[in-house]
C-alpha cells in the first residue's frame, strides 16, 4: 500500500506572506480609487442634467473640506496606479523590435509614464483655459 | 581553516507522511564556509544530523532545475543561493510553495508534468517534409522570436511564485505556457491553433492576474509572465477573429 500522503498547505492570507504580493494587492486596490473618482464625475454629470440648482449644489459639495481631502487621496492613489500600470506593461506586450533590437522594459515603462504626464498636462491646460 | 568555521542556524520545514499530521519546523546548527550553498547546508544536515532529510538535487550549477525551495519565503534554486548571504541570521528553508509536499523539501510535481505534456512541447511541422528536402532554414529574426523561452529548466520556481496557481492548481501555469509559447513562436511549428484550445480554456491564460512574480524569480530570465500575457492577447484575437475566418482551436 502506498505510504504517500501529500500535504497541501493552506492559501489563507497568501498575500501577506511576501512583500511582492502586498505591493501587488496595494496597486490592484488603487483601481478602486480610480473607480471612485470616475463615479464622482459621473454624479456631477447627472446633477448637471438635473438643472442649475442641482449642478451648483454639486459644485458646492466639491468645495467642502471632506471633498478636497478625498480628491487629494484620489490623486495620490491614481498616480500610484498609473506608475504601477506602466511598470507591468512590459510583461503584457509582445516584443517591440526597433532597428533590429528588442525595446527594453525601461523604455516601455518610461514611454508610458511620459505619455501619462503629457496627457495630464494637456488636460490640465485645457481645463485651465476653459475655466478662465 | 578553523577561523572560517562559522555556524548558521538552518530552520527546515519537515514533513514525514508516515508519521506527521502536518509539517513542522526543525532547527539545525550548521558549520559553513563562504563557498557553501544552501543546498550544501541541507546536505550537511543529511550527512551529520538526520539522514532522513529528503530533498531533490542533481547538478549543483543551476541548470538541472531540481533543487528549488523556499528560502526565507522566496522561491530560489538552493544551489546558487549562498549561506554567507544570510549569516548571522537564521535561514528558513521549506518545500516550494503552492505544491503538495511529498516529504520534507520534496513536492509532488506530477500535475506539472501532465501540464507539460498537454501543451505538446515539441515541433509539429506545418507540412510533412521528407529528408531529401534538407534541413529547415531559420533566419536570426525567426530564431530570436522564441530563443528566450527555450531557456526554461522546469525548476517550477515560477509556480511556487504564482498565487493564482496556489489558488487554482488546475491553472496550466507560467512555465508550461512559456514552453507552449516557445513552440508557437517557432517558424518550423504549425500547431498554434491546436494549442489555442488550452490557452483559451478554463485552466488557461486567463487565470493569470499579472502578479508578475513568476518572471521575477525565474533563474533563467525566461519571463514566463510575458509569454502568458502575450497569449491573453492571442486568445482574445482568436476569439474575435473566428467570426471573420473560422479555423483552428476556436472553430
Amino acid at each position: 500500500m502506498s505510504k504517500r500522503r501529500p500535504y497541501v498547505r493552506s492559501m489563507d492570507g497568501w498575500w501577506k506572506k511576501n512583500p511582492f504580493y502586498v505591493e501587488y494587492m496595494i496597486h490592484e486596490s488603487t483601481a478602486l480609487f480610480v473607480a471612485a473618482y470616475a463615479f464622482t464625475l459621473l454624479v456631477g454629470l447627472v446633477r448637471l442634467g438635473q438643472g442649475e440648482v442641482a449642478w451648483n449644489g454639486w459644485l458646492e459639495a466639491m468645495k467642502s473640506p471632506l471633498s478636497l481631502i478625498c480628491h487629494v487621496v484620489f490623486l495620490l492613489a491614481i498616480m500610484y496606479h498609473t506608475y504601477t500600470w506602466f511598470k507591468i506593461m512590459p510583461i503584457t506586450l509582445p516584443p517591440i523590435i526597433v532597428g533590429g533590437k528588442k525595446v527594453g522594459p525601461e523604455v516601455i515603462t518610461g514611454s508610458g509614464l511620459l505619455a501619462a504626464v503629457v496627457a495630464s498636462v494637456f488636460m490640465l491646460g485645457l481645463v485651465w483655459r476653459i475655466a478662465q | 581553516m578553523p577561523d572560517s568555521q562559522r555556524i548558521i542556524e538552518i530552520e527546515v520545514l519537515r514533513y514525514n507522511p508516515e508519521s506527521d499530521k502536518e509539517p513542522h519546523l526543525e532547527v539545525y546548527k550548521v558549520p559553513f564556509s563562504d563557498d557553501m550553498s544552501v543546498l550544501q547546508g541541507a546536505q550537511y544536515i543529511k550527512d551529520h544530523f538526520d539522514g532522513s532529510l529528503t530533498f531533490r538535487w542533481s547538478c549543483r550549477m543551476a541548470i538541472c532545475g531540481s533543487c528549488g525551495m523556499m528560502i526565507n519565503g522566496i522561491p530560489k534554486l538552493s544551489c546558487e543561493t549562498f549561506l554567507r548571504d544570510y549569516f548571522p541570521n537564521r535561514i528558513r528553508i521549506e518545500a516550494m510553495a503552492n505544491f503538495p509536499i511529498e516529504k520534507d523539501l520534496v513536492v509532488d510535481l506530477s500535475g506539472f508534468i501532465e501540464k507539460l505534456e498537454s501543451i505538446q512541447p515539441y515541433i509539429i511541422p506545418r507540412e510533412p517534409r521528407s529528408l531529401d528536402q534538407g534541413e529547415y532554414i531559420q533566419s536570426p529574426e525567426q530564431f530570436n522570436a522564441y530563443i528566450q523561452f527555450t531557456s526554461c529548466i522546469n525548476c517550477t520556481l515560477c509556480y511556487a511564485a504564482c498565487p493564482q496557481f496556489g489558488l487554482n492548481p488546475d491553472f496550466i501555469g507560467p512555465a508550461a505556457i512559456a514552453l507552449l509559447h516557445r513552440y508557437n513562436m517557432d517558424s518550423r511549428d504549425g500547431a498554434a491553433a491546436e494549442r489555442m484550445e488550452l490557452v483559451a480554456a478554463e485552466e488557461g491564460v486567463f487565470n493569470c492576474s499579472a502578479v508578475g512574480y513568476c518572471s521575477e524569480v525565474c533563474p533563467k530570465h525566461v519571463d514566463p509572465a510575458n509569454a502568458v500575457n502575450i497569449n491573453k492577447t492571442n486568445a482574445a484575437k482568436d476569439y474575435f477573429l473566428r467570426f471573420l475566418s473560422p479555423k483552428g482551436g476556436s472553430k
